[in-house]
């Protein structure tokens, strides 16, 4: 199953390579991973999508734990969650295509953020599904590029994942 | 305010530690910590012949006294020398400070001269690393380091040490840190109430229990514990290669090691039991066997420190973390004050089961009129010492047999690499176990092959007077492999032969110690006896043993606990 787990690290060199070299020593799947900074500067928060059978993500779990720098942790799909990942599209835009492009993006609440006289750049927000569908919909011939902030997600309701 | 270089901090905080020894090996990297070291008398450098075998040794202290054990090096091939030693320790739980030089941080990342990532090198292989960043850490890093290494399940520490961090004349405040602070770090204290109250109504309830102890038990401190929990329940208990010395071997409720060369009563016990208490063992491959076919009526208590040993291969129905001794104790007091009482009928019928199975194998083997049986050697050994050696070993059938014939009655005796299995690890570890512990007999129990990775450590030997005895189990070959080729390959012995082996004799004797050859039979306890009475000298005992024996009983591939081979025509 997909897991979404989150995880407060300490904001230091090397932090980032033992969560990643964890993984890869241990044969688990990284499937989208993203760090950032956070508002405390001695933290960095990631955010890894992972599969595995139950017993595989408890062990995911555990072993993140056991790194020293690993100051908390949570499997965001346990609860209710929002998940969200950027896209950056750049479609290939001439002739009639620009206004069916301009009406798939508006219908996927999308934005072209860049423009030339044949090139669409579109920028798009959602879960990983959304993302997926919009470049069906769109249809794969048109698309010249493609990046991808891997996903983001945060508890819903009062639940924080803090200090 | 006391100013120090960064070079004198280090060594300032191994004496704020109360560190002892360290062994290590110098280099361009660490030369202003060796400086450092040169000018002061209160911590003691061995200066060994291979990086490896500095972590051996640092790792044999650390197995017999339950103490972390430092090692110092330079960068480059100073520190990847370090490695297999390194990941000894980390497979089995071994606390310890590895102190590695770096190149000038300046430097970091140029390809400068004996640069290399140590910090990406040994990730896999640590508990944790840290490298210093400002000379003003050094207090801090190696209080942590020792902090990490020794608590919660303990496990080998690396710092990284760039060479500018420790120039002499730049000097900063020493202030050695009275407590560590790591907020992201904080290992069990007690394991939780309920579920130990469930365990203990588990253990009342069951008709075949069987304890199951490991390592942890030593690491954790816990074997008085232990012995008193058993003993007031009257179950059998087993261990594993780790955990030997755990509970005495010669008590009657104790059946012996588990697993892949475990004896037969225990596999067959453990197969049978309808309730596994397990403390501080992992269910690792070499015991479980087949884990889909492991143990089909058990229920399973475990009882870790480490969450992540936890239903990690075989699932636990209570799992309990925390430090054993702790948990155990709260279990004594339980069961003390428990109403419900073991059911005495169907323990009675469990025991009597398991001494069947007892009778029907035991430990046995078969002897010869003139060839020595290296089975025999080790019971000799165990007499001549009454049980009472420390006994390090490499690893093959010679350890199998000495972990096998040597009957430990208390922890921290024996002494060998488990989880990885290094060869080259016998010598050294006996050296670090005789500098710490002079007037205690160290057998170092190996075969030609293992010895020959590590055996220019005779040389460190003698600079430092470490009468070791060495038993050489000599099969002229490497016999563990052979057996494997034996049992798997038809007898097709690629690369198995040590062909060319050295003349032990004269080589101990070049290096300056006695070496001394056993071939006959007769001479084997006479001699021996007279190995045991130099016990001011290192002695080579190079024997010439049974060139076809196997390690018996041995699991079935695949199989589950109960299939063994107990000779090589008999299969269970
Ligand atoms: C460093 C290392 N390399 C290879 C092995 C694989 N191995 C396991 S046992 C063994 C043979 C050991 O031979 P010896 O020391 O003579 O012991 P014996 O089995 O003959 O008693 C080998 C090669 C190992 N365990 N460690
Ligand atoms: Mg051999």
């Amino acid at each position: 199953m997909r897991r979404i787990i989150s995880v407060l690290l300490e904001n230091e060199p090397g932090a980032l390579s033992r969560v990643v070299g964890l993984f890869s020593q241990r044969n688990y799947n990284i499937e989208t991973l993203t760090v950032a900074p956070t508002e405390d500067e001695t933290l960095s928060r990631l955010t890894v999508t992972t599969t595995g059978s139950d017993k595989v993500i408890e062990q995911i779990t555990k072993q993140l734990n056991k790194l020293i720098e690993v100051v908390k942790l949570v499997d965001l799909t346990e609860g209710a969650h929002i998940e969200r990942e950027l896209m950056l599209v750049k479609l290939k835009a001439t002739g009639s295509q620009r206004a069916e492009i301009k009406r798939t993006v508006d219908i996927f609440r999308g934005q072209i953020v860049d423009v030339t006289s044949s090139v669409y750049t579109v920028q798009l927000a959602g879960n990983s599904e959304k993302l997926d569908g919009f470049i069906q919909a769109v249809g794969t011939s048109g698309v010249l590029e493609v990046v991808r902030s891997g996903v983001s997600g945060i508890a819903r309701g009062e639940k924080v994942l803090s200090l | 305010m006391e100013l120090l270089s960064g070079a004198d901090m280090l060594i300032r905080s191994l004496q704020d530690e109360g560190i002892e020894y360290i062994y290590g090996y110098p280099g361009g990297a660490a030369l202003h910590i060796y400086d450092a070291l040169f000018r002061q008398d209160k911590v003691k450098h061995i200066l060994v012949r291979h990086e490896q075998a500095a972590v051996h040794m640092a790792d044999g202290y650390a197995r017999a006294t339950g103490l972390p054990g430092t090692v110092l090096v330079t960068s480059g091939p100073g520190a990847t020398n370090t490695i297999t030693g390194i990941a000894t320790a980390f497979m089995d739980s071994i606390p310890m400070v590895v102190l590695c030089g770096q190149v000038a941080s300046t430097l970091i990342g140029e390809d400068a001269f004996q640069e290399t990532d140590m910090i990406g090198v040994s990730r896999p292989v640590v508990k944790h690393n840290l490298s210093v960043r400002h000379p003003e850490e050094i207090p801090e890093i190696v209080r942590k380091a020792y902090y990490i290494a020794s608590t919660g399940r303990p496990g080998p520490v690396v710092i990284d040490i760039p060479k500018d961090m420790t120039t002499p004349n730049e000097r900063y405040e020493y202030i050695f840190p009275k407590k560590v602070k790591l907020r992201s770090y904080n290992p069990a204290i007690r394991g939780h109430a309920g579920q130990i109250k469930k365990a203990v109504d588990m253990l009342m309830a069951a008709k075949r229990p069987i304890i199951y102890a490991g390592g942890g038990v030593i690491l954790g401190k816990a074997t008085d514990q232990l012995t008193e929990l058993v003993r007031m329940l009257g179950y059998p208990i087993t261990n594993t290669l780790m955990g030997i010395g755990c509970y005495p071997a010669s008590d009657k409720q104790h059946i012996g090691w588990l697993g892949m060369h475990g004896t037969y009563e225990s596999n067959m016990a453990m197969h049978h039991s309808d309730l596994i208490l397990c403390v501080g063992a992992r269910f690792d491959d070499r015991v479980t066997n087949a884990t889909e076919k492991f143990c089909p009526g058990a229920r399973i208590v475990h009882i870790d420190i480490d969450p992540a040993s936890i239903s990690k291969t075989i699932d636990a129905d209570v799992p309990i973390v925390g430090p054993v001794d702790a948990v155990l104790k709260e279990m004594l007091t339980l069961v003390r004050e428990s109403k419900e009482k073991p059911d005495a009928d169907a323990i009675a019928a469990w025991w009597k089961q398991i001494e069947e199975w007892r009778a029907f194998h035991g430990m046995r083997y078969e002897t010869s009129p003139d060839v020595i049986k290296p089975q025999e050697v080790v019971e000799a050994l165990w007499r001549l010492t009454n049980g009472e050696a420390f006994v390090t070993s490499d690893v093959g059938q010679h350890q199998m047999f000495a972990a096998q014939y040597y009957k430990f009655d208390k922890p921290n005796r024996w002494i060998n690499s488990g989880g990885l299995g290094t060869m080259g690890f016998g010598l050294p570890a006996a050296m670090g176990v005789k500098l710490s512990f002079p007037d205690d007999e160290v057998l170092c129990i190996t075969g030609e092959g293992s010895i020959q990775m590590n055996i220019q450590e005779l040389s460190t030997c003698n600079q430092y007077n470490l009468p070791v005895k060495i038993i050489n189990l000599n099969n002229q070959a490497l016999g563990m492999v052979k057996q494997w080729q034996d049992m798997n390959y038809e007898s097709r012995h690629s690369q198995s032969y040590m062909e060319s082996l050295p003349d032990f004799v004269k080589l101990a004797e070049a290096y300056g110690h006695v070496g001394v050859r056993i071939d006959r039979k007769e001479d084997l306890v006479p001699k021996l006896k007279e190995v045991l009475a130099m016990k001011d000298k290192l002695v080579f005992v190079d024997i010439n043993v049974d060139r076809f024996e196997h390690v018996y009983p041995m699991q079935v591939a695949r199989g589950s606990m109960k299939d063994m081979w107990l000779s090589k025509t008999e299969r269970v």
